[in-house]
């Protein structure tokens, strides 16, 4: 067993070290304050932040539903749920297009009646990261919610506690930990996102042109400008696994 | 206020609760039965978290529940409920949890902490207003519960084993303070417990339930003289015996007989108390007319006694000494002559 379990190690590890081995230091400082890479980092962030709110708004009340509530169809709508977990994402980006394209199905009338184009823009962006990573908050949130002692709610309840407030005060504040994992799982995701982002929302600097898109892009003409960039990206996933995992032992605490 | 008058008929699966209460204004009564008797149910069913099959809940002259009909949702029910495990608010400092309720029923922040300071430092714990639940022993938790729950003053508090999670020696001061608590509430108190000196100590009035029927109310001394049941018989610590009586001699369908003290006809309870069992190795030379012989199924430690379980008609546990035991070198399977005086069994009407 120990030898097939060090080769898979070297097969995750060895890549990474491949980027910082080639990666040029010494010119770093000079390939970091281009343009080009802050430009590409501050749209990366803003989307992806952007995203995560939508995620949360919209994701935390559905995680609810799956937990919470009994209807029929509640396993279908679960499967639902996770299908853009296993889609490939460049499928994700046509579907989206196919919806929200300027002769999608909806996006037709988003252009003809409010003259609203989304293919293409910032905003296409965040719809991107956001289908592909709703589904990681939905799934974490639904756990949390799950493993929660519903007799909280109860206790809540026969304090004069309405369904929101309890929502507000008791359930919500219990699974904080679970929403926050939710969040930055679904913040890294949408960071990452490549396929849907570049099928729905294309390449355009400073507007719809995202970090991964910018790594790929500049792999064929500066490829030092791709390790620069892919780095950056790596820092910002170790950043956000170190914050995960503090959550995490927090969230055990608790 | 006219107290609690609840009729409460719950299905759920196989099981059902069907028990009528009333509870006066400042009465407590306690719901006493084996686990899975339907207490915790019946206090469900009360606070408005278990739906009623049948009848109803009128509190005050409020119709609360009227079997699916009129309800009144929980939160707008005015009930404290204090839970077994507490269920304290995690996230919420013991102050926050007290002012909880005022909280959601309107009350401004300020005046909320107030009162909420107020209760704390009625059950003695103001200074702990900024702890955390677990941060808090056992008993300042229980504390912290009551006063969570007494503090949007209801008109019908429910006490869910107050007493269970704590251990022996908080148990008493708890309970000494939840005595007084009660004591100084004006509305009405369901208390469920399966530990006997909780009930006759806390209780007003018993309510015995088993499998989801009420077998026998009264208040705790009558329960402790005359139990109609096995389990309320082994609460307060009685051999009882169900037989036909004629005259003092009262006929067991189990076979044996029991010479009571009292003259009765029909249908009867006997009970007798363990100490009053005296055994012996051989048949004893004596007046008493209860003489019997059996077998020791099993002995236990109580204290400064013995507890041992004789087989036989009818079987009978009694509680001798130490040295009792070794003189008649008792083990299980030992034979053993039994003697109980005829003024020792006191028989009562089924």
């Amino acid at each position: 067993m120990w030898v097939p379990a060090a080769a898979a190690l070297a097969f995750l590890v060895l890549p990474l070290a491949a980027l910082g081995v080639r990666a040029p230091w010494r010119t770093l400082p000079q390939q970091l304050l281009r343009p080009e890479v802050g430009e590409a980092l501050r749209l990366s962030l803003v989307t992806a932040s952007l995203a995560t709110v939508v995620c949360l708004v919209l994701g935390v009340p559905l995680a609810w539903v799956l937990a919470r509530a009994t209807f029929p169809g509640r396993r279908v709508l679960r499967a639902l749920v996770t299908v853009p977990l296993v889609l490939p994402p460049v499928v994700g980006g046509v579907a989206l297009l196919l919806l929200l394209g300027r002769r999608g199905l909806v996006g037709q009338y988003l252009d003809s009646w409010f003259g609203v184009t989304l293919p293409f823009t910032t905003t296409a962006v965040v719809i991107a990261e956001a289908f592909v990573a709703m589904p990681f908050l939905v799934i974490t949130v639904e756990g949390a919610l799950r493993g929660a002692d519903r007799r909280f709610e109860d206790a809540a309840a026969t304090l004069g506690a309405s369904r929101l407030t309890i929502f507000r005060r008791v359930t919500l504040p219990l699974v904080a930990p679970g929403v926050t994992a939710g969040a930055v799982l679904c913040f890294a995701r949408a960071l990452g996102e490549f396929g849907a982002t570049i099928t729905f929302a294309g390449s355009f600097p400073g507007v719809t042109r995202t970090m991964p898109i910018a790594v790929y892009l500049a792999l064929e003409t500066d490829p030092e400008a791709a390790i620069v960039l892919s780095l950056v990206l790596l820092a910002v996933s170790v950043l956000v696994l170190v914050s995960l995992r503090d959550r995490w032992v927090a969230g055990a605490a608790t | 206020m006219s107290g609690l008058r609840a009729n409460l008929a719950v299905a759920r699966g196989g099981f059902t609760l069907d028990a009528d209460l009333d509870v006066a204004p400042g009465q407590v009564v306690g719901l006493l039965g084996p686990n899975g008797a339907g207490k915790s149910t019946a206090l469900g069913a009360l606070a408005g978290l278990v739906p009623l099959t049948r009848g109803r809940v009128v509190l005050d002259g409020t119709c609360l529940d009227d079997a699916g009909r009129t309800v009144v949702p929980v939160e707008r029910r005015g009930v404290g409920m204090v839970f077994q495990d507490y269920l304290l608010f995690p996230h919420l400092s013991a102050l926050d949890n007290v002012a909880f309720g005022l909280r959601s029923r309107g009350v401004g922040r300020r005046e909320a902490a107030c009162r909420a300071h107020a209760w704390l430092e009625r059950v003695g714990l103001d200074d702990l207003a900024p702890a955390r639940p677990r941060e808090l022993s056992g008993g300042q938790a229980q504390r912290v519960a009551l006063a969570r729950a007494l503090v949007t003053d209801p008109g019908l508090l429910l006490l869910d084993e107050p007493l269970a999670a704590l251990d022996a020696s908080t148990r008493l001061d708890v309970r000494a303070d939840l005595r007084r608590h009660l004591g100084e509430f004006a509305g009405c108190t369901v208390l469920v417990t399966h530990d006997p000196l909780d009930a006759m100590s806390l209780a007003d009035v018993l309510v015995v339930v088993e499998s989801g029927r009420v077998v026998q109310r009264g208040t705790p001394p009558e329960i402790a003289r005359a139990p109609r049941s096995q389990y309320a018989a082994r609460l307060v610590g009685l051999n009882l015996y169900r037989g036909s009586s004629a005259g003092t001699r009262v006929a067991l369908p189990g076979g044996g007989v029991l010479e009571c003290a009292d003259e009765r006809q029909g249908e009867v309870f006997c009970a007798l108390a363990p100490h009053a069992v005296t055994l012996h190795a051989t048949r004893p030379q004596t007046s008493a007319r209860n003489v019997w012989q059996g077998r020791v199924a099993g002995m236990e430690q109580h204290a400064s006694t013995v507890r041992v379980v004789v087989r036989g008609e009818p079987d009978v546990l009694a509680d001798v000494t130490a040295g009792t035991v070794a003189d008649l070198g008792l083990g299980p399977g030992s034979p053993v002559w039994v003697r109980v005086e005829a003024r020792e069994v006191h028989s009562y009407p089924v």
